[in-house]
């Protein structure tokens, strides 16, 4: 019987087929699946903010890109993944806000996609798809099992990735 | 640096209620004359949440809301977002312009409605910041209103990612507008930022 876990804000989950892992009401925020294909095993985390060293209070790892990439990867490891197997999809990092003049959080989700990106190159993860930007809310699923990444929205369709 | 918002005392709850109360009361009063009805609002509730507990609050992650978000700036910043259900933003575009109710859906939602909802927004949230201000004797200047419509914490959650910065917990005043005594028409929230707590708690003259 699969399982679904969910993932909260500011949080990551490791999950092997059959389960699948499910984050709701992506905004700003970036879904960041990494998995190791061939032993059906994937990590997602669900970050907010681009950088750890920016941030006065960085406790919980995975609020932030650089930290939750870094996490992910111990997790996986250490329950066998290889590192030169995995792959990444990511999703979210929308503008939710059109009217916020000109706030600082018009730009977060732009950050957000942008450090997620490097981050992953800096780790030499490969970015196989993603799906950012915008200015609607995400939904994700992702399936271990075959690596699909299915993102649901309100109005802007529903693919896999 | 300021205090963890789990220290806070019984009467520091208090007086934040109280300031819930006043600004929501006048909100409330501004909400039933634009719409010509009697609006009701529960006690206001003070909670100090973890910030991947705040969605849960408004009823789930994607469940599909409007968001109106403005930010006050001044000596104790602060954000105030009110959030209601598409449906019940709909029914408050068509009484605002006059329609009849259930005339504007989720499909058509169009120019007029949204500036509608906007200026909604400004209205409540100015006389809510009023209060606060005569209360306090603290200056809060509103920005303009931001308007967003979609899942929940989606949302939610560029607003989160600025506390997120600084901290894991969120202090929130929160409540719950009614009109005809039960039909829920929106939750209004006021976040103040790390560090104006204090101010605020000050100048109501309680001492942390």
């Amino acid at each position: 019987m699969s399982k679904i876990i969910q993932v909260g804000m500011a949080d990551l989950k490791l999950s092997k087929a059959p389960d699948k892992l499910m984050t709701a009401g992506l905004g700003s925020c970036i879904g960041i699946c990494i998995y190791d294909q061939k032993l059906k095993l994937g990590t997602l985390a669900h970050i907010m903010l681009p950088s750890s060293l920016q941030a006065k209070n960085s406790q919980n790892q995975a609020k932030f890109a650089d930290s939750a990439i870094i996490v992910a990867l111990q997790e996986l490891e250490k329950n066998g993944a290889m590192r030169s197997r995995l792959l990444a999809k990511i999703a979210g990092g929308a503008q939710m806000f059109k009217f916020a003049g000109e706030s600082d959080i018009l730009k977060i989700g732009e950050r957000n996609a942008r450090a997620v990106e490097d981050n992953l190159k800096k780790n030499n993860i490969r970015l196989l798809a993603s799906d950012t930007g915008g200015n609607y809310g995400r939904t994700i699923t992702f399936n271990p099992e075959n690596g699909d990444l299915l993102v649901r929205t309100i109005g802007h369709g529903e693919r896999v990735i | 640096m300021s205090q963890e918002y789990n220290e806070l005392s019984t009467l520091e709850l208090d007086a934040l209620k109280e300031i819930g109360n006043i600004g929501s009361g006048n909100a409330a009063t501004a909400l039933a004359q634009m719409l010509g009805a009697k609006v009701d609002m529960t006690v206001p509730r003070v909670s100090v949440l973890d910030l991947e507990d705040v969605p849960e609050l408004i009823g789930g992650a994607d469940l599909p809301v409007v968001g109106i978000y403005l930010s006050a700036s001044g000596s104790a910043p602060a954000n105030i977002l009110f959030i209601l259900s598409i449906e019940k933003a709909c029914l408050l575009i068509d009484m605002l312009t006059g329609k009849q109710p259930g005339e504007t859906t989720v499909n058509d939602l169009d120019e007029i409605g949204i500036s509608a909802l906007m200026e909604l927004g400004n209205i409540i949230t100015a006389s809510y910041l009023n209060a606060l201000s005569v209360f306090t004797s603290l200056d809060f200047r509103p920005s303009v209103p931001a308007l967003g419509m979609d899942m929940a914490a989606a949302i939610l959650d560029a607003i989160l990612a600025q506390f997120g910065a600084v901290a894991d917990h969120i202090l929130v005043l929160e409540t719950e507008f009614k009109k005809s005594g039960q039909d829920i028409i929106g939750h209004f929230f006021l976040l103040p930022e790390p560090g104006s707590l204090e101010v605020i708690l000050a100048a109501l003259g309680v001492n942390i």
